[in-house]
């Protein structure tokens, strides 16, 4: 029998991921000054305050996985003013139509809904690989954990490749040039910084490899 | 006739050109700003709701023509359309066309009574306009 994720194990993994992004808004503010306009930082801050507050609101509980992604997708989608806010909500409000069981999901379907995300992502942004974008982070992580399925890998070790994927993907956004965004305006001279959108996407697969790698008592701290 | 909406990251941007196009149109043509962030107007950026109200509040059923500065407001726009029904969405079409420029060329052709797609056209032949010719 598969291993599977709650929907309160989804719940706790967005929680700590706007943790982490209010805890380092000043990190995502410095990558973003140095080949953008300085603003990645307070967009994911704002944008994930108020997805937390959202989320932890006792008189207003989402019912199950699709409604959750949803609501992540839409508080994203009216809070966040930067090209940030419509990528990561149409990530999640194109993972909240991939298939599920309203209340958990095995590791087939959370690659699915990842990968669903992804391609919401693209098709939004028109970025590839390489462009140096947020994509660059979540598409070898959403492949390593397509990888990890096929070859019968547990959940946890799924999750693992997916995290380290993410981080080598976000650390080869140093090595390339922007093709898309306000980075892109830099040319060459985007070549030697590390892409805030694809730091803010690594982290997302940090906190999931935490919350969602471990079934017991999934952690709410960093 | 067509409306026009104006999308921009400042607000500020978005009711200049929004002035601006007016002057050529004078009331006839239905034109709103959708610049910064509805809730909080200090804040630069693009916000799809914010755009869906400003297409609503122009709306004709010959059409609306959206007109974006870059990033964001590209996407934005997108989702706003796609949060429109069905009806109404294939009834807005986002311009290639230069905010500021597109604008002025906009209001002069919505206001001649043209289709959505000659306004848009007309719009966007403005990236062909040269400012300076320079010699080779
Ligand atoms: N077209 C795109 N496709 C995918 N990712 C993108 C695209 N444009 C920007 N990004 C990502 O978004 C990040 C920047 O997010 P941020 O919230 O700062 O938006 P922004 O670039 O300032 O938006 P805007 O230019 O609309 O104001 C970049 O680091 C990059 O990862
Ligand atoms: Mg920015």
């Amino acid at each position: 029998m598969a291993q599977e994720i709650t929907l309160g194990q989804l719940r706790n993994w967005l929680i700590l991921y706007a943790d982490r992004v209010i805890a380092k808004e000043e990190e995502l503010t410095r990558l973003d000054a140095a080949i953008g306009d300085a603003d990645h930082g307070v967009n994911m801050r704002r944008g994930m305050e108020k997805v937390r507050e959202r989320l932890q609101d006792p008189n207003n509980p989402c019912p199950d996985i699709s409604a959750l992604f949803r609501t992540v997708a839409m508080t994203l989608i009216s809070a966040v003013g930067g090209a940030a806010g419509p990528l990561y909500g149409t990530f999640f409000l194109r993972a909240a139509t991939s298939p599920n069981d309203g209340t958990h999901v095995d590791l087939a379907q959370l690659a699915r809904m990842l990968r669903f995300g992804l391609d919401g992502l693209k098709q939004r942004g028109k970025a590839h690989i390489d462009d140096k974008t947020m994509v660059d982070a979540i598409q070898p992580a959403v492949e390593a954990m397509e990888a990890a399925l096929a070859s019968g890998q547990s959940l946890a070790v799924a999750l693992a490749v997916a995290q380290q994927a993410a981080r080598l993907g976000m650390e080869h956004t140093i090595d390339i040039r922007a093709n898309k965004g306000r980075a892109s305006y830099l040319g060459d001279r985007s070549i030697g910084h590390q892409d805030p959108g694809a730091t803010s996407a690594y982290w997302l697969f940090e906190t999931a490899a935490i919350v969602l790698g471990s079934p017991a008592s999934p952690s709410n701290t960093g | 006739m067509i409306g026009l909406v104006f999308v921009s990251h400042s607000r500020l941007i978005a009711e200049g050109v929004c002035r601006l196009a007016q002057q050529m149109s004078g009331d006839d043509v239905q034109m709103a700003p959708a610049g910064g962030m509805a809730e909080d107007e200090t804040l630069l950026g693009t916000d799809a709701m914010y755009i869906m109200a400003a297409i609503e509040s122009v709306w004709s059923d010959d059409g609306v023509l959206i007109l974006v500065d870059m990033g964001s407001a590209v996407m934005n726009a997108e989702i706003a359309l796609e949060f429109l029904p069905g009806e109404k969405r294939n009834r807005c079409t986002i311009s290639n066309a230069p905010l500021v420029e597109g604008a002025i060329v906009a209001a002069v052709h919505a206001g001649l009574g043209d289709t959505l797609h000659d306004v848009n056209v007309a719009a966007e032949a403005v990236l062909n306009a040269r400012k300076i010719v320079r010699a080779k």
